[in-house]
């Protein structure tokens, strides 16, 4: 290990009534790759917002040396100018304007009082080729991936002389492909001198590009390993993550199986846009009390397929026959679907699943308002009922179902969304990407949570980017890749390199 | 002392929803001191009301409106080129009061309906959609009344909604009793029930094992409110009794309240304001309501127009004017958030009268017409700071 780059020491921040972050040690050497892990909740996110200055200097207790000066942050302006550039998970980039003005926003390049166009698109041009990214420095950044739109937010940091970059679960939202792309340019820029702070879920990634790794959990270090000396695996991060050793993340079920189709689309469904078909010749089944994954790339048309069969909220044309237990349907909306059985989880539970502002039980009864309801008056005490039930047989931890949503950890937030659905009574669950972004205790507890719903016979649709997930849970796969259904595997012949193929073929 | 410990406890916990109640008492406090008590006569109480109220029904149905996230400009000349309607149906077709108001009723929800129409279906912004719909009604409001000017209605029974009474109980031997007795008789009712009501609730949570105020403060809030309900009725009743323009925003109010906060309606209106694509997720259509809470906003622009155009006798060429505009204030100060999906209907009555007080007391003072709008200028953002203020620190 080389000097320190940065040094945290006893850094303690509370938030009334939550000790977020006790007594935090956390110490990054010059040009390495530091991954900082944890559960949701365990102080991550907090912790990088006292360096950055989001959190002021006086609002938390400890001190903080970078390049061995003491160091008092009165906002972002102070870490920026001090060489410390923070990327979040959600990017701060401002769609409709172009590469080049996104890259230098807030430090434009000035000739007196105007801006120096012509210079600041040479300097882009510049940044866009440390990034290893290839696109017209005038493009529109909406008209972008959100792979290279990630890039973009790296080379905006560049272009500030950034000396340790910290990047908020980078890959979240991204492809194997740019995942991969992503992870060597970070190894590319630590040759180059610039230190990365990575916080990720994805233990894949942090064992492949991690030089050490420091553990919080409770708000508190639990340790830093040193990747080179070998201390680093997947069961040891999960140990000391949660604490207790989880034997299989994915726990054992019976792939019984049953005729009886619960839902079917035939006859080459096909789904398209006034710009052109976004899906074609989809056909595919699902049994009573199965699982069946539906793996492949982000963008491949997974989430509009299942929203197709959901009613079609998005105004798509579908053609194609729909049959649920036997019987042909033609939803022209979500309640049609819902009516007849169906529920469909979002891949995006904070833009589209969940009511932020309304509290837990008001979020778990949306969907279903009338089995509390007599002649259109809604029964409080019935719902406080209905909300508890969820509350206990899902393990939400939150004070009262009176708690404001938006206050929940990520986990518990997807724990409310699925309670909403089940409220329902579906016989058909889709469950769009449900373990995204949430960590390994409640991943756990969430697949769980299926093998019961299947085993009572519920069917489930799941969309999954994550391939061992795909393979740990389904009881057979659909692979999908630019708008077509490529192939279809028991779980018996499913390997992660079959699937891979099928998925980019 | 646990009681003043608890008291602030309660205060600082609830800030944002007892506010308005206190900025209410306050201006209503200063300004009977500051006019010698003639704030509080029973006569000045009575003028409020009825000047407060066709600015209440609009701020009611502006409410739901903003909830959603839209906004309402036309309701003010809709208002006025309504009433427009009402005088030249009444004076110039010589139709019927009672076939009038179900006609300027229904008028008023198709107007609604429309506005719906262009956001809904077509996708065009409420603000801009609605701006045009305050160009044509201010247009069509000054065609109407271009050959005739200010038209009086003599019609006794309308006047009488926006200027009467309600008749007292005609029950012999309670002479006794001096004042109305049937405003004594439906405050009695009002404040029983109320306290049934909170007591029930306090209750109900307490057997689901939330938390609930603690007893003393309990009472002390029973009795404040209590009070001030009585005070009221007290004042009303010594002098005519309630109005038809209280008793029927009352009405409004009620109903409107029940609706959104019992049923499954209202639950659906709220969601649509608190996340619009969840909403549809969840299967509702977003389109359905907004015909709804549009429909409803054009049904509180007629029910304006009636109460309006009924107070000043006539229906003249600039009715309307700015009502939008302080329907939207009073709904903000009265706690409703432009990111949509929180506000109460009761709470925009309360900012409705909020302002009506500002003016009312600066009117009895004297106060030049500039320096009142100044003043309500700073009042709402005041408001408005208070509650972003408030709304951040209760997370």
């Amino acid at each position: 290990m080389g000097t320190p780059i940065l040094e945290m020491k006893s850094i303690t921040k509370t938030f009334p009534g939550v000790k977020a972050l006790d007594n935090v040690t956390f110490s990054v050497a010059t040009d390495e790759i530091h991954c900082l892990v944890g559960e949701n909740g365990a102080g991550k996110s907090t912790l990088m917002k006292v360096l950055s200055g989001v959190y002021p200097h006086g609002t938390y207790e400890g001190d903080i040396l970078f390049e061995g000066q003491v160091q008092q942050y009165r906002g972002i302006a102070d870490s920026e100018k001090a060489g410390i550039a923070i990327i979040y998970q959600e990017l701060a980039l401002i769609p409709e304007m172009t590469v080049y003005e996104n890259i230098f926003l807030g430090h434009e390049i000035k000739r007196g009082f105007l801006v120096d166009w012509n210079e600041t698109i040479r300097r882009a041009d510049e940044m866009l080729k440390k990034v290893k990214l290839s696109v017209n420095p005038a493009a529109k950044v909406k008209d972008l991936g959100v792979g290279k739109q990630q890039l973009i937010e790296i080379a905006k940091a560049l272009s500030k002389n950034v000396k340790l970059l910290i990047l908020d679960e980078p890959t979240a939202a991204l492809n194997e492909d740019d995942s991969d792309n992503l992870l060597s340019l970070l190894r590319d820029l630590k040759h180059q001198g610039v230190t990365s702070i990575m916080i990720s879920h994805k233990l894949k990634e942090v064992i492949s590009i991690a030089d050490t790794v420091t553990v919080l959990r409770d708000g508190q270090t639990v340790c830093t390993l040193d990747a080179h000396k070998g201390e680093v695996s997947e069961p040891v991060l999960i140990k000391y993550m949660v604490g207790r050793e989880i034997e299989n993340i994915y726990p054992k079920r019976d792939h019984k199986r049953s005729d009886e189709v619960a839902l079917e689309v035939r006859t080459g469904m096909r789904i398209a846009r006034p710009l052109g078909d976004v899906l074609k010749d989809v056909s595919f089944n699902v049994k009573k009390g199965e699982i069946v994954g539906f793996a492949g790339l982000m963008g491949s048309g997974r989430t509009e397929l299942a929203l197709s069969i959901f009613g079609n909220p998005t105004g798509f044309q579908v053609h194609g026959d729909l049959l649920i237990n036997g019987e042909e349907k033609h939803f022209a909306r979500p309640e049609q679907a819902i009516d007849a059985g169906l529920a469909y989880v979002t891949e995006d539970r904070k833009a589209k699943g969940l009511i932020l502002i309304q509290d837990v039980k008001e979020n778990i009864t949306l969907a279903n308002l009338q089995e509390i309801a007599r002649r259109g008056v809604v029964d409080g005490n019935a719902e406080v009922k209905v909300a508890n039930e969820y509350r206990v047989n899902l393990n939400i931890k939150t004070p009262s179902v009176e708690q404001k949503v938006g206050n929940l950890s990520g986990g518990n937030q997807q724990k409310v969304s699925l309670g909403k659905w089940l409220f329902v009574k579906p016989d058909v669950l889709i469950l769009d990407e449900p373990t995204r972004g949430i960590d390994v205790g409640a991943k756990f507890e969430i697949y769980t949570l299926m093998n019961g719903l299947v085993q009572q016979g519920m069917s489930i649709i799941m969309i999954s980017s994550e391939l061992p997930e795909v393979l740990g849970m389904s009881d057979r796969v659909y692979v999908v890749s630019a708008g077509r259904i490529t192939g279809e595997l028991p779980i018996e012949e499913a390997t992660q390199e079959k699937i891979m193929h099928l998925a980019t073929s | 002392m646990t009681f003043f410990h608890d008291l602030q406890k309660v205060l600082r916990q609830n800030i944002r929803e007892y506010g308005m109640y206190i900025a209410l008492f306050v201006i209503m406090a200063i300004f009977t001191v500051l006019t010698n008590g003639v704030f509080l006569s029973a006569r000045n109480m009575s003028n409020l009301i009825n000047q407060t109220g066709y600015i209440a029904v609009l701020a009611v149905g502006m409410t739901l409106v903003i909830v959603i996230r839209q906004i309402d400009l036309s309701v003010g000349f809709l208002a006025g080129f309504l009433g427009a309607i009402a005088a030249i149906a009444m004076v110039q077709w010589l139709w019927p009061v009672a076939v009038v108001i179900p006609f300027v009723l229904l008028l008023g929800v198709i107007a609604g309906l429309i506005s719906a129409f262009l956001i809904a279906y077509f996708g065009i912004p409420s603000f801009v959609a609605t701006l045009a719909g305050w160009l044509i009604y201010r247009g069509l409001l000054l065609q109407v009344t271009a050959g005739t000017g200010t038209i009086i209605i003599p019609d006794a029974i309308f006047n009488a909604i926006g200027n009467g009474y309600v008749p007292d109980l005609p029950i012999p031997g309670l002479d006794f009793i001096v004042g109305h007795k049937l405003t004594l008789l439906l405050g009695a009712i009002g404040i029983i029930a109320y306290i049934f009501g909170e007591i029930n609730g306090r209750r109900k949570k307490q057997a689901y094992g939330f938390e609930v105020l603690p007893p003393a403060i309990f009472v002390l809030k029973l009795v404040f409110i209590a009070a001030v309900l009585a005070l009221v009725t007290w004042v009303l009743a010594g002098y005519n009794g309630l109005s038809w323009t209280a008793l029927i925003v009352l009405v409004v109010v009620g109903i409107y309240s029940f609706i959104t906060t019992r049923t499954v309606l209202g639950r659906h209106i709220f969601a649509v304001g608190g996340n619009p694509e969840a909403a549809e997720l969840s299967g509702i259509s977003v389109k359905r309501i907004t015909y709804i809470v549009f429909g409803s906003m054009g049904l509180m622009s007629a029910l304006s127009a009636i109460l309006f155009t009924s107070r000043l006798q006539s229906a003249t060429t600039t009715a309307g004017t700015l009502f939008e505009l302080d329907a939207i204030a009073a709904a903000y100060v009265g706690g409703v958030s432009a990111a949509g999906g929180v506000g109460s209907v009761f709470g925009s009555l309360i900012g409705a009268l909020v302002m009506g007080s500002l003016v009312s007391g600066m009117n009895l003072m004297g106060v030049d017409i500039s320096m009142q709008y100044v003043a309500r200028g700073l009042v709402l953002a005041a408001a408005v700071i208070f509650d972003a203020t408030t709304r951040r620190r209760g997370g």
